[in-house]
């Protein structure tokens, strides 16, 4: 986290995605709009990892889509190693696209089923000329299979023949083939047993260490997250409402939302579990078709007062390095 | 805790095979384990130990023929599932037995909208019309707190988020009330906040209706805050059961030892290296003669290396399979 460097490796600003909702026959008539990423900026320097948390819906998936070009954007600026990528076309996103690596939410949609996996692992390797001989490309697959625990001899097999645990790290491994130096991570470990995700949340650091990547990591784990992220962007509802060091964020969070979702992580202990009190933030979630007036999280906030409620809080500076969106931080 | 209620549940020594170019993979082999009335029984263990496919295999869901149930029982309400006619078993899936299954876009048909797939089983089981089916099927979705939701019947499965998805498969799990629910890693693209209600209704579910839950997943904090018992899977095989609490703070396996070690706490300060399992699972096609963690194990003897450990009684409802006298060292 450098604040002295000129560019950092990736810097979003105002950043929108919104999705026309249509309907009817063939889908014709726009019935509104959904407005799933809405003014968001963060930037992430060569090397850091970014923890994106939030509530399912918020806008979390489709902002790493976004940022890697995998969506139109509607608005705001991606800026890529000093570069505004926002208006790039196919061809000259291309030798970028070797720079900026995906590992996909769903791991089942996201293999190719009629590919053995070898051929998924190599591809990247092929589409971006770094195939070299087939001994070679071979090797590479052997390496990046091993690197991700499964054993090289599975390469031959299809994706329908792994559990959903084993297809998480073949997509992990493709990431990997080309030594990118973005990969945006969606949720790389939820489908993980805690001893493989021991091994590839170490992987993901090992890496980090040794190519110098930088990580857009996107996750429900807070544990998870705050073992492996520099810093930490929590979402709500298309906007980030806290943005802060891992250390302020779990001393300190500063945001309503960010307190209850860090009261909320269960505890892996049954002991402590039952003397526990469950207390679900309450509360319907609003439609992002019509987000409420004032403070997004107003609905719900134990805090909220008619000020929370008419004006919308901006996400400002509390502290150095920690940024939060209620008008309310202080307290 | 004595568990007096009646068994809605038992499987008996379920076997299931696939069959591919590499030869035989026995996936599960021999498993065994019972969900009594209002219980949530949750099967945690190694990626790829064959939780999902035991859990398939008993609303008989095992694509053929590269993959066979090839042996066992699992009896529901008096009857033996596996050896009922497919019309029956058709009855029985998404009524009385519902599956939450680990990959919602697999489960989703992207032609077809939310509310209609939410709303099929009630319109399928019950006979109700659909008007009032896709009406239900709001009502699921609200239950199930998917924002906008009496808009959101009319979207389709590619318009919603991860998370909006695997609720929208809950809500289609839960329509009939059915008597036992499997959740194959149901909360996996849930934020914390919206996995407590999903699973708090879950429980509520089992608790009200006297159903039972299968709770398959990797999230121990899920597990602890949930579950009245556990079952650990490894290579095909449950290593360890118990009540909850003693599996936490009793546990008798190495590989579940293992797991509890590995988990990231919340209060780690962060960037400590976890500490994984050493080396890897092995290749079920070429199974070791003897005990499947052999290679892995802290505690191993040449016995371990021969001889496979029965699952045997480690004291009240707590069961091991292994050789070895090990006990967490405190
Ligand atoms: N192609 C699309 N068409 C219409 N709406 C969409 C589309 N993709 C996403 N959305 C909507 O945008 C919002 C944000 O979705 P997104 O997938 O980014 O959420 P997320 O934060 O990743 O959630 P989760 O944690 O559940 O994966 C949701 O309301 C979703 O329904
Ligand atoms: N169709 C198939 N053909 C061949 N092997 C298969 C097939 N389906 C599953 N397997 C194998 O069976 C084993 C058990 O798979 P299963 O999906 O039950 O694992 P799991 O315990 O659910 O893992 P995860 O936690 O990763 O979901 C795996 O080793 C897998 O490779
Ligand atoms: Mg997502
Ligand atoms: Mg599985």
């Amino acid at each position: 986290m450098s604040h002295s460097q000129p560019e950092p490796l990736l810097a979003v600003r105002g950043l929108r995605v919104h999705f026309p909702v249509r309907r009817g026959l063939l889908a014709k008539r726009q019935v509104g709009t959904v407005k799933a990423v809405d003014g968001i900026d963060f930037s992430l320097a060569a090397g850091e990892t970014l923890g994106l948390v939030g509530e399912s819906g918020s806008g979390k998936s489709t902002a790493g889509l976004a940022v890697l070009r995998l969506l139109d954007v509607t608005g705001g600026d991606v800026r890529f190693e000093g570069r505004d990528i926002t208006a790039l076309g196919r061809t000259e996103m291309r030798p970028l696209r070797r720079r900026m690596q995906m590992v996909y939410q769903d791991p089942f949609s996201s293999l190719n089923p009629r590919m053995k996996v070898a051929d998924i692992v190599g591809e990247p390797l092929i589409v971006h000329g770094e195939a070299g001989s087939r001994g070679a490309r071979r090797e590479r697959v052997a390496e990046l299979l091993d690197l991700v625990g499964l054993r090289p001899e599975m390469g031959r097999r299809y994706p329908h023949e792994f559990s959903g645990g084993q297809r998480q790290r073949i997509g992990i491994a493709r990431a990997l083939a080309v030594s990118p130096a973005l990969v945006v991570c969606d949720e790389p470990v939820s489908a993980l047993d805690v001893s493989i995700q021991a091994q590839v949340v170490n992987l993901f650091q090992d890496l980090q260490a040794r190519l110098g990547l930088a990580y857009l990591f996107i996750a429900h784990d807070l544990a998870v997250v705050r073992h492996i992220s520099d810093r930490i962007a929590v979402m709500y509802l298309g906007k980030i409402v806290e943005l802060a060091s891992r250390e302020q964020l779990y001393r300190r969070p500063r945001h309503p939302y960010t307190r209850a979702l860090l009261a909320a992580v269960p505890i892996p202990n049954p002991r402590l579990e039952a003397q526990r009190s469950h207390q679900a933030l309450v509360g319907e979630i609003p439609s992002p078709l019509a987000p409420p007036p004032g403070c997004r999280f107003s609905t719900r906030c134990p805090m909220a007062t008619d000020l929370c409620r008419t004006e919308e809080p901006p996400l400002r500076d509390l502290a150095v390095g920690h940024r939060a969106a209620c008008h309310f931080a202080e307290d | 805790m004595a568990r007096t209620a009646t068994k809605l549940l038992e499987v008996d020594g379920l076997a299931v095979r696939f069959h591919t170019d590499r030869g035989v993979v026995p996936a599960v082999d021999g498993v065994s384990f019972d969900v009594a009335e209002g219980e949530t029984l949750a099967i945690v263990g190694e990626s790829g130990s064959g939780k999902s496919v035991t859990a398939m295999s008993i609303l008989r869901l095992i694509q053929r023929p590269a993959g066979e149930i090839a042996g066992g029982r699992v009896m529901f309400e008096g009857r033996d599932l596996l050896q009922l006619p497919e019309r029956q078993m058709q009855e029985i899936r998404g009524d009385r037995i519902a599956m939450i299954s680990q990959e919602p876009m697999s489960s989703l048909n992207p032609a077809l909208t939310i509310g209609l797939q939410v709303g099929e089983p009630l319109n399928r089981h019950r006979g109700m019309p659909w008007p009032d089916a896709l009406q239900v099927a709001g009502t699921m979705l609200r239950k199930v707190h998917i924002p906008g939701a009496a808009s959101r019947v009319r979207a389709y499965p590619h318009e919603f988020s991860g998370g909006m998805r695997q609720r929208a498969m809950i809500a289609m799990a839960l329509t009939c009330t059915p008597r036992l629910i499997i959740a194959d890693e149901p909360t996996t693209a849930l934020d914390v906040t919206v996995q407590a209600q999903i699973l708090e209704l879950l429980k509520q579910l089992t608790r009200e209706a006297g159903s039972a839950m299968i709770l398959i997943t990797h999230d121990l904090g899920v597990v602890a805050r949930y579950a009245d018992r556990v079952c650990v899977m490894y290579a095909g095989r449950v290593v360890e059961s118990g009540p909850a609490l003693e599996i936490y703070e009793d546990p008798r396996h190495p590989y579940t030892m293992g797991l509890m070690a590995s988990v990231p706490r919340l209060d780690d300060a962060g960037r400590q290296r976890l500490v994984p399992i050493e080396g890897q699972p092995p290749d079920l096609a070429n199974m070791p003669p003897g005990c499947a963690f052999a290679p892995r194990c802290r505690f191993v003897t040449d016995r371990c290396r021969q001889e496979r450990p029965a699952l045997l009684s480690v004291g009240d409802q707590h069961m091991k399979a292994c050789f070895a006298d090990v006990a967490q060292p405190t």
